[in-house]
């Protein structure tokens, strides 16, 4: 039975490692879904089969229970919500993997190895501080907390030393694995280091934050394989952490800083304080709606560059309608889409496709930017950071180096955007005051209603 | 399936460990662009296969305690297991190319 089991745990590895590969593309990645739900099929089963189960009541229970708090979630969620799902999703994962390192280490303490407790308080520090670190990142992204960094004099300084402790803990369990009592002061200084982690970080940088505790996720679930000598569940953890990993580096380059300066840098604290002090005086042009419509009439090639401003005004609807407009009038429409836009890896891309907005209209950075300068109009929804050109000249600007979206080599630009505020990153957006410049202010959805309205007429 | 293992196994699961990170890291670096967000949710619904770990557990445990926690394990894993496979498949769904996006 048992060597029954090995054989199907290594079918599910192959159907898990099928499932990445099938994202490489479009066409097969509904494909590569289906495949890594035949592994988790496989998985489960071939477990039930090899361990007696008694109290399959619970299991029951926690199934339902699972399903009842999943099945709502993945039916009703709207898209704009699905960041706030990932983080929830990773505060889950995480929690469940921590809890069972948890339940092990004192099944099996105090006669227990020293590699496996050193791995299982790694896994369980890993967990715990994910946990945290995950449910803050879901607060700040739902609105219930600020989303602004928490920034107080000595924070890293205050961090390292709750996570020193938390792993002075784990050590002192390694070489005393019936100080069992240390254990839930071990989880509470890593649960405290998860808080302070992420109530640190603003939301520019949510993108990178979710994608590393992606990878702690993955990591202490690869841990608990370790532990439990548990060969596809090694598999997995290591390809989500190796997921995560990945993405969390193509944000740091997406903004041209470090993991280490994304985690403890504080961006967009200290800058958001300075800034009142300078009185912003010069003056911008502004459009309305009308004028915007008029505009967009007389063009043939214009590129729209979504920011997180399109998401949280639901704007993508109207997005998708005015394409439609102007399609019809023989105007080409292209999206040009930074990688960091948004809170979440890819965040854009999933919203358009929601609005029917078929993907190959979608431009990457390098592919987009050669073509702002035959482009007639670039259209800035609700995007800031993302299209300063600080980024490019200004050295002292916290942003500069960053690769951005060049909207400014458009012949014209139009920024939709609600206020004159500074983005999340609180800088100043020079963009705005370029002579080929127009602000349209107000709601993203509002605004290209109107558009749309106009166009009709 | 026994939880005690040896210095063989700890080799082969870092051997494992070590292959699997570059297949991972190859694969992921394949991955369109335009997914990544999908490939988020795939990835954690993949990895709640920690809820077999969870089984395990549940199958040996000792007292009522250790039960309790590996139950809410389960059911936290199951949350994603589910909810991660169908919310992938839905926005999967989205993407469509050209014309297909017309038909609707």
């Amino acid at each position: 039975m048992a060597t029954a089991v090995g054989y199907l745990y290594v079918l599910a590895a192959v159907l898990f490692i099928l499932s990445l590969k099938g994202m490489s593309e479009v066409k097969t990645s509904r494909w590569g879904n289906w495949a890594g739900c035949a592994g988790m099929l496989v998985a489960v089963v071939s477990t039930l089969m090899a361990v007696g189960i008694h109290r399959y009541d619970l299991l029951i229970l926690a199934v339902v229970v699972g399903s009842i708090i999943g099945v709502p979630i993945a039916l009703k969620l709207p898209m704009t919500a699905v960041l706030q799902r990932t983080a929830m999703s990773h505060a889950f994962g995480s929690m469940a993997v921590a809890l069972v390192g948890t339940a092990e280490f004192y099944q099996r303490a105090p006669d227990i190895d020293t590699f496996t407790v050193a791995v299982l308080s790694a896994e369980m520090i890993l967990g715990y501080l994910t946990f945290t670190g995950s449910s803050i990142a879901f607060a700040k992204l739902q609105g219930l907390i600020s989303g602004k960094p928490f920034i107080y004099p000595g924070r890293n300084f205050v961090s390292i030393v709750v996570l020193a402790i938390a792993a002075a803990l784990g050590i002192a369990l390694v070489i005393n694995p019936s100080w069992g009592f240390l254990l839930p002061i071990m989880a509470g200084f890593a649960l405290l280091f998860g808080f302070l982690l992420v109530m640190g970080i603003g939301g520019a940088d949510m993108p990178t934050v979710i994608a590393i505790l992606n990878a702690y996720a993955g990591l202490s679930a690869a841990a608990l394989g370790f532990v439990l000598n548990n060969k596809v569940l090694i598999v997995a953890g290591t390809l989500d952490g190796s997921s995560g990993f990945i993405l969390a580096i193509l944000m740091c380059k997406a903004m041209n800083r470090s993991f280490v300066n994304v985690l403890f840098g504080g961006v967009g604290a200290t800058v958001t304080s300075s800034k009142g002090a300078v009185k912003e005086t010069r003056t911008v042009q502004s459009y309305t709606p009308e004028d915007l419509a008029t505009m967009l009439e007389y063009s043939r090639h214009v590129v729209i560059a979504p920011g997180y401003g399109m998401a949280v005004a639901q704007a993508h609807y109207a997005v998708r309608e005015l394409q439609d407009l102007l399609e019809a009038k023989g105007v080409d429409i292209k999206y040009a889409i930074h990688p960091v836009a948004g809170r979440m890896p890819g965040h854009m891309n999933v919203l358009l496709a929601e609005a029917n907005i078929s993907y190959d209209k979608l431009f990457d950075l390098n592919e987009i930017n050669p073509l702002f300068t035959e482009t007639d109009v670039a259209i800035v929804v609700g995007a800031n950071d993302v299209v300063n050109p600080a980024a490019r000249t200004n050295p002292d600007s916290p942003i500069y180096g960053m690769p951005i979206l060049d909207v400014d080599k458009a012949r014209s630009v139009v920024v939709i955007k609600r206020s004159m505020a500074a983005g999340f990153a609180g800088v100043e957006n020079e963009l705005f005051y370029l002579p080929r410049t127009t602000m349209v202010f107000g709601d993203a959805k509002k605004v290209i209603t109107q558009v749309v309205a106009a166009l009709r007429q | 399936m026994s939880t005690e293992f040896t210095q063989s196994d700890v080799v082969v699961n870092l051997l494992i460990f070590l292959v699997t990170s570059f297949l991972g890291l190859e694969l992921i670096r394949h991955v369109s662009r335009l997914l990544h967000t999908p490939l988020m949710s795939l990835t954690n619904a993949i990895s709640s296969v920690s809820v077999v770990a969870a089984l395990v557990v549940i199958a040996h445990a000792k007292d009522n305690f250790i039960l309790t926690l590996a139950t809410i394990g389960v059911a936290l894993a199951a949350t994603n297991v589910i909810s991660g496979f169908m919310i992938t498949e839905r926005i999967l769904r989205f993407f469509k190319k050209g014309n297909e996006g017309e038909k609707k």
